[in-house]
This record gives structure tokens, C-alpha cells and sequence, in this order.
């Protein structure tokens, strides 16, 4: 048996797929697709089914890869019955979907959630009405504090078992009419959508559902055009327009029906926008709050990345003692499988656990919306929108978190810019070097001048690339749900889902490339990487030895000051390196190459192909950058 | 006149949409369906998006998008 969760954004539908889901749940992708959903076992009624989370959709009209997903999913086999989350609050408009949901004749319960809003706003609500209207089941709940859960998935069990179908919403008789000439033609056609279903997808103008019926029966398509054409005619609009309008006036019928309205009961939460999306104050709000965000994931990383390279260098010591000291090939490989354990542990978890959780509260309370709102004019002289500004902020912590939150972009064109411009945000790894080199021998005003110099470069970045990839959304459509108190099991088992792909995805190809940089350094190939790296290192006026120390800083941005020092023979930088040198190096430190953890993250969020144009890029960005940087400090020194 | 033309606070009625297909399919997707009642609540600064009420759901558009909103006085 398979239960399949649907609604649309903000319905409380992950809550209630958090409520039974266990901590094995498996995010996937529909096949050929960059759709996902998560899927769990549940045990119920001492049987084990599986319950599978849709993404969030407003509509099954198919304008998005998402909606036609979902369709499919749901119409397929797989299937035994689909749970409808509705937000009772909000009625009328979720029961447009549940009309849509309805043509489909698949069987369906009803998850009535959020009773406990609805009532606050003086909603009562007639369940039993609600259920003759659909046909459907019904039942009450509230996701967040656990109520009602075991009575639905009962329903929906029993539902799923006995195969109930909801019965059909019917339209005005002239659509009716031109539905049952086209529904005949339909009858052996081959669609994973029954006759009924298929024949609206027609009259609403779907090409992609057209394109595949056209093959099968090619007769078909000057009959559609008619009967299209007469019902735009006569209704002087266009079918998809009609029926769209007809299922919202149902939609609403249906709702004012069974809704009683009493008292509005207004509490702080109503109130709460008019601070935090204040003209002013709530600018002021939006800095403390990813002030303290970014504080926190940067204090708790440190208070556990510290202990954690110490326990991490002591085992490397450990095994350098027990090797015999000197590098053979096994104690290199040894000493590079220890350095990528050490890379994922000690380095990118400690930042990501509390990145991650923090980013669940932020977005389980529906603050990131707001953060939309408020940044969009700003980000859209960079030819961006406002949610953009987000992984941007990240990206101070660690890159690597920053380009995971490029998921809470709908669009591809805005993830791909946004995830290029945070590997160009100095990381807390990269402050490093700014720090132990230019702030600590030059003064902290010229390590100030560097970070002023990036965000000068980041902003013109986003516009030549937001000029090079054309802008296809025509601007900012987004709800602000109204904020909600996070549940505690939603916002770990998020971060726990994300935490286990890194760990899955990303971490073994950290260790093979920290193996193989190790190997590099066995083979003493240090000579060649420094002429590799020499075309560079002379345009920029370095001295040849750090082509070792940039290359290895691409596995750890931190190795690019560590390994300069091992490279030049001191550490006492002010000896070695004139200050021009200094400021140049520390520039082409902040832009050039992603890490490795980075990139990794890049090729699995992004593909392949944009891992290595947004490598290409920083190169490309870290070269200018350091020869302007180069030609500004040989003024001033 | 548009969405964006109407004064803070007031409630007007959505009549039509000028553009595209798909700015019509994403309105009506987040319930700014023609026939329905809308009140503008807030503006963001400096030509952000302004921010509406439909039904008891908040809505933020970017200018642009509200001003292919067409509605009427009630």
C-alpha cells in the first residue's frame, strides 16, 4: 500500500509527513527530472505502508516540470490513495486543487489540517457538508501538534483498500457537452489519465498531453480546435480560462457553504509583519536576524572544528609515528584518507549541522519569504530577486551550505547565478588567509579594502551574468504564509536528510581527491605543478614556489596559507613576500577555484557542466581581480 | 486602472490581466483570479514589490507584475 501526500505550499504537508516518517526516509528524483520527493515507511494497523511526499504544488494544470510530476505519480499505479492536505484556514483556496485532484478518479481522503489556525480566525467549519460536496472523506487535524494523524491515515488506508473514488465535479452544460464528443473520441487512447481527465487536459490547450495523444490519433487535433474555438465563441474567452474560473467559483461555493465565520481572534503574529517588514525597522531586523544567524553556525562551528582538528592531527601523528615518520606511498595515503576524514568532520559538519538546523527554523517559521520581500528592489538592480540574497549571505560561513540553499529558488537560471556568485563570497577559510596575511603584516584597513573589493566584484559579476542568461520569470509572484512556530521533528529530519547526502554524495569524493593530492606530493611533483602554475604566477608577480599552495587550496583554502609557508621556507611572510605580493596572492586566494567540498556540492546540486564553467569563471574573476589588486598596491607601496 | 495604481488599504476587484499566458497562470495559481477582491496592505522601498491581501492570504508581487493586474473600484 502507498499513501501519496499532496497540497499546495504551506498546507502544513511536510509537518504531516514529518509526524510519521522515520529517520530512513529516502529523497529521490522522478526520473529525468530535478522533481524530488521523500518517501518513508510507516508502520499502520500492523502493516507496513509507504508514504511518499509530493512536492508542493498549487495547481495540476502542468506549467511546471513539478505539477506534471505529480500527475503522473498520482494517476500511475503506484498510488493507493492520495492524502489532499488542505489548510483549513484557508479553505477556498486550497479546495481549487482538491477539484482538480477530484477529475483525476483516483481515490482521495481529505487531511483537513490546521484546525486549530482556522479557529483562531473564528472559521468553524462544517465537516460533515465539506464531505457530501466531495464525495471524499474528511478529516480534521493539526500536523504540528500530532493531532488527528492516526485517524487519517486509518481513513486513507481503508480508502486505498477498497479502491473509494470521489465523484467527479461537473462543469456548465456546454462544456459538458463538447467534454463527452471529445471523452468518445478518447476512449482507446493510451494515457495514463482516464477519458474524463484526459479530454479537460485537451479543452484546457496542454501541448505536451496534446503532442502525446496527436501520436496515437492524429484525427483528433481539428476537432479540438473546434471545439475549442466554439467555446471561445461563445463564452467569449478561452477555454483554459473558463474551466479554470468555473473549478475556483466551485472552489468558493463550496467553501462559503460549509465555513461559518465568527470572531476574528488578532494576536501578536498578525501584528508581527508590520515590524519585520517595516520600510525601515524591518531592514534593521533582516541584519540582527542574519547577524544571528550567521554568528551562531559560526561560533558553534568553531567551538567544535577546534577540538575536532586537534583529535584529527593527533591521529595523523599517530600514524606518522607508527608508519616510520617519513613519507612512504602507504603513510601519504594514509595521511591524505586522514586529511579528507578530517576535511568532512572537522571542517564542513561543524558548520553545516547548525547551518542546516538554522536554515529549517528560518524556514519552517516563514522568514525567507519576508527576506524576498524586502531584498528584492536591491537584488533586482543586480538583475536577481530577493530569495537570492540568501545563499549569498551564507557563503561567508562556508560555501558549501550556501549552494545547498539554492534550493529554495524555484528558478534554474536564478539557482545557477546565485550558486556562482556565493563561490566568490570569502568563506570563513578564506578569511583566514586574508586575515593571517594581509591583515596581520599590512593592517586590518587594507584586509577591510580586499572584502569591499569583493563585493565590488561579486555585484558586477551578477550583472554580466545575469545579462548573459536571459531572465525567464517576469518577476516576483511569491505568498507569505502567515508565521508559524517550527515543530522540532520537521526541522531535524530536514537538516538530518541534507547532512546524510553530503555524507553520502559529497564526502567520498573529498576523501579520493585528498588521497590523490597526497600521492601527487609523494611522487615530489612539486617542481611540476609550480611550472604548470609559472604562466600565472609571473603575470601576477609571485613568486614561483606557490603554485604547490594554490593548487593544494583547492582541496582546503586554508592549505593555500599553511602550504605557502611550507613552500617559502617561512612563516614569517613579511620575509619572503613583499607586501604587493602579499595583497596580490591573498586576492586570487579569495576568488580562484571553489574547494573541493564545494565544487562536489556544485556538481551534485547544479550538474557537471556547471561545476566546471563556474570553475572556469573564478579563474578567469581571480586572474583580473589579483592584477588590478597587483596594479593598485604597487601605487601605494 | 491596475493593482498598482489602487491606494493602500482600499479593496478593488481583479477584472483582467495584460501580458503573457503564463503571468495569467501564476496569478490565478496563488488565487488572484478575476471576480475576486484584493487589497493592497504594503509597499517595499524603493520600488520593491508591494505586498496584497486576497482572502486572508498575503501576496507579494513585483511592481512590474501588479501593474498588468487590471481592477475595478467597488
Amino acid at each position: 500500500m502507498r499513501i501519496g501526500l499532496i497540497g499546495q505550499p504551506n498546507c502544513g504537508k511536510s509537518t504531516l509527513f514529518n509526524q510519521v516518517a522515520g529517520y530512513k526516509a529516502e529523497t529521490g528524483n522522478f526520473t529525468g527530472t530535478t522533481v524530488t520527493y521523500t518517501e518513508s515507511s510507516v508502520r499502520l494497523l500492523g502493516q507496513v505502508v509507504d508514504v511518499v511526499d509530493l512536492p508542493g504544488t498549487y495547481t495540476l494544470a502542468g506549467t511546471n516540470p513539478a505539477e506534471r510530476e505529480v500527475i503522473k505519480y498520482l494517476t500511475s499505479n503506484d498510488v493507493d490513495v492520495v492524502v489532499n492536505v488542505l489548510d483549513a484556514s484557508h479553505l477556498s483556496h486550497g479546495l481549487s486543487m482538491t477539484v482538480e485532484l477530484l477529475e483525476l478518479e483516483v481515490p482521495i481522503v481529505i487531511a483537513l489540517n490546521m484546525m486549530d489556525e482556522a479557529d483562531r480566525l473564528g472559521i468553524q467549519i462544517d465537516i460533515k457538508k465539506l464531505e457530501d460536496f466531495l464525495g471524499a472523506p474528511v478529516v480534521p487535524m493539526i500536523a504540528s501538534k500530532g493531532r488527528g494523524i492516526q485517524p487519517l491515515f486509518t481513513k486513507a488506508y481503508n480508502v486505498g483498500k477498497q479502491n473509494l473514488l470521489p465523484q467527479k465535479p461537473s462543469y456548465s452544460d456546454d462544456i459538458e457537452q463538447n467534454l463527452k464528443i471529445l471523452e468518445n473520441e478518447l476512449n482507446n487512447v493510451n494515457s495514463y489519465l482516464k477519458p474524463r481527465a484526459l479530454a479537460l487536459k485537451l479543452l484546457e490547450g496542454d501541448e505536451v498531453i496534446l503532442a502525446d495523444v496527436l501520436q496515437q490519433k492524429l484525427k483528433i487535433g481539428d476537432d479540438l480546435k473546434t471545439v475549442r474555438e466554439a467555446i471561445k465563441h461563445a463564452r467569449g474567452q478561452s477555454p483554459e480560462w473558463v474551466i479554470d474560473g468555473e473549478r475556483s467559483t466551485l472552489a468558493d461555493q463550496i467553501a462559503k457553504q460549509v465555513i461559518k465565520q465568527g470572531t476574528r481572534n488578532i494576536t501578536f503574529r498578525d501584528k508581527l509583519d508590520d515590524i519585520l517588514l517595516h520600510p525601515v525597522f524591518g531592514y534593521f531586523f533582516l541584519i540582527l536576524i542574519l547577524y544571528l544567524f550567521f554568528q551562531g553556525v559560526y561560533t558553534l562551528g568553531g567551538i567544535l572544528e577546534t577540538p575536532l582538528m586537534s583529535f584529527f592531527e593527533g591521529i595523523e601523528n599517530w600514524a606518522m609515528g607508527f608508519l616510520g615518520g617519513d613519507g612512504g606511498i602507504i603513510s601519504q595515503v594514509l595521511i591524505g584518507l586522514i586529511q579528507g576524514l578530517a576535511g568532512g568532520v572537522a571542517i564542513v559538519l561543524p558548520y553545516l549541522i547548525p547551518f542546516l538546523i538554522g536554515l529549517g527554523l528560518l524556514e519552517d517559521i516563514g522568514y525567507l519569504p519576508r527576506v524576498a520581500f524586502l531584498m528584492d528592489s536591491l537584488m533586482h538592480k543586480l538583475g536577481l530577486h530577493g530569495k537570492s540574497i540568501v545563499p549569498f549571505i551564507l557563503g561567508f560561513g562556508c560555501n558549501v551550505p550556501a549552494i545547498m540553499s539554492t534550493r529554495i529558488l524555484e528558478d534554474k537560471r536564478e539557482r545557477l547565478i546565485s550558486a556562482a556568485l556565493s563561490t566568490l563570497v570569502p568563506c570563513a577559510a578564506r578569511l583566514s588567509v586574508v586575515f593571517g596575511l594581509v591583515a596581520f603584516y599590512l593592517g586590518p584597513s587594507l584586509a577591510l579594502g580586499i572584502y569591499l573589493f569583493n563585493l565590488f566584484v561579486i555585484a558586477l559579476t551578477a550583472k554580466i551574468l545575469s545579462r548573459l542568461v536571459p531572465e525567464t520569470s517576469p518577476g516576483l509572484i511569491l505568498e507569505m504564509p502567515v508565521y508559524r512556530v517550527p515543530t522540532f521533528r520537521t526541522v531535524v529530519n530536514k537538516a538530518w536528510w541534507r547532512i546524510r547526502e553530503f555524507i553520502v554524495e559529497a564526502w567520498p569524493l573529498l576523501i579520493v581527491g585528498s588521497i590523490i593530492l597526497a600521492v601527487m606530493n609523494y611522487l615530489n611533483i612539486a617542481v611540476y605543478l609550480n611550472l604548470l602554475i609559472r604562466p600565472l604566477s609571473w603575470l601576477l608577480g609571485l613568486p614561483k614556489e606557490v603554485g604547490v599552495p594554490l593548487i593544494f587550496g583547492v582541496l582546503r583554502k586554508e592549505l593555500s596559507l599553511v602550504m605557502l609557508g611550507q613552500a617559502l621556507g617561512s612563516m614569517e611572510f613579511s620575509e619572503v613576500l613583499t607586501p604587493v605580493q602579499m595583497v596580490t596572492y591573498a586576492v586570487f586566494v579569495v576568488f580562484y577555484i571553489p574547494c573541493l567540498a564545494t565544487m562536489v556540492v556544485i556538481r551534485k546540486e547544479l550538474g557537471t557542466k556547471a561545476m566546471w564553467w563556474i570553475v572556469l569563471m573564478t579563474i578567469l574573476i581571480a586572474t583580473a581581480a589579483s592584477l588590478i589588486a597587483r596594479a593598485f598596491s604597487l601605487l601605494i607601496f | 486602472m491596475n493593482l498598482l495604481g489602487s491606494p493602500k488599504g482600499k479593496t478593488v476587484r481583479i477584472t483582467d490581466y495584460s501580458g503573457g499566458r503564463g503571468v495569467g497562470f501564476k496569478l490565478r495559481q496563488l488565487g488572484l483570479c478575476p471576480g475576486r477582491e484584493v487589497k493592497v496592505i504594503r509597499y517595499a522601498p524603493m520600488g520593491g514589490p508591494i505586498l496584497v491581501d486576497v482572502e486572508g492570504r498575503s501576496i507579494a508581487l513585483g511592481r512590474g507584475i501588479a501593474s498588468r493586474v487590471k481592477v475595478e473600484k467597488i
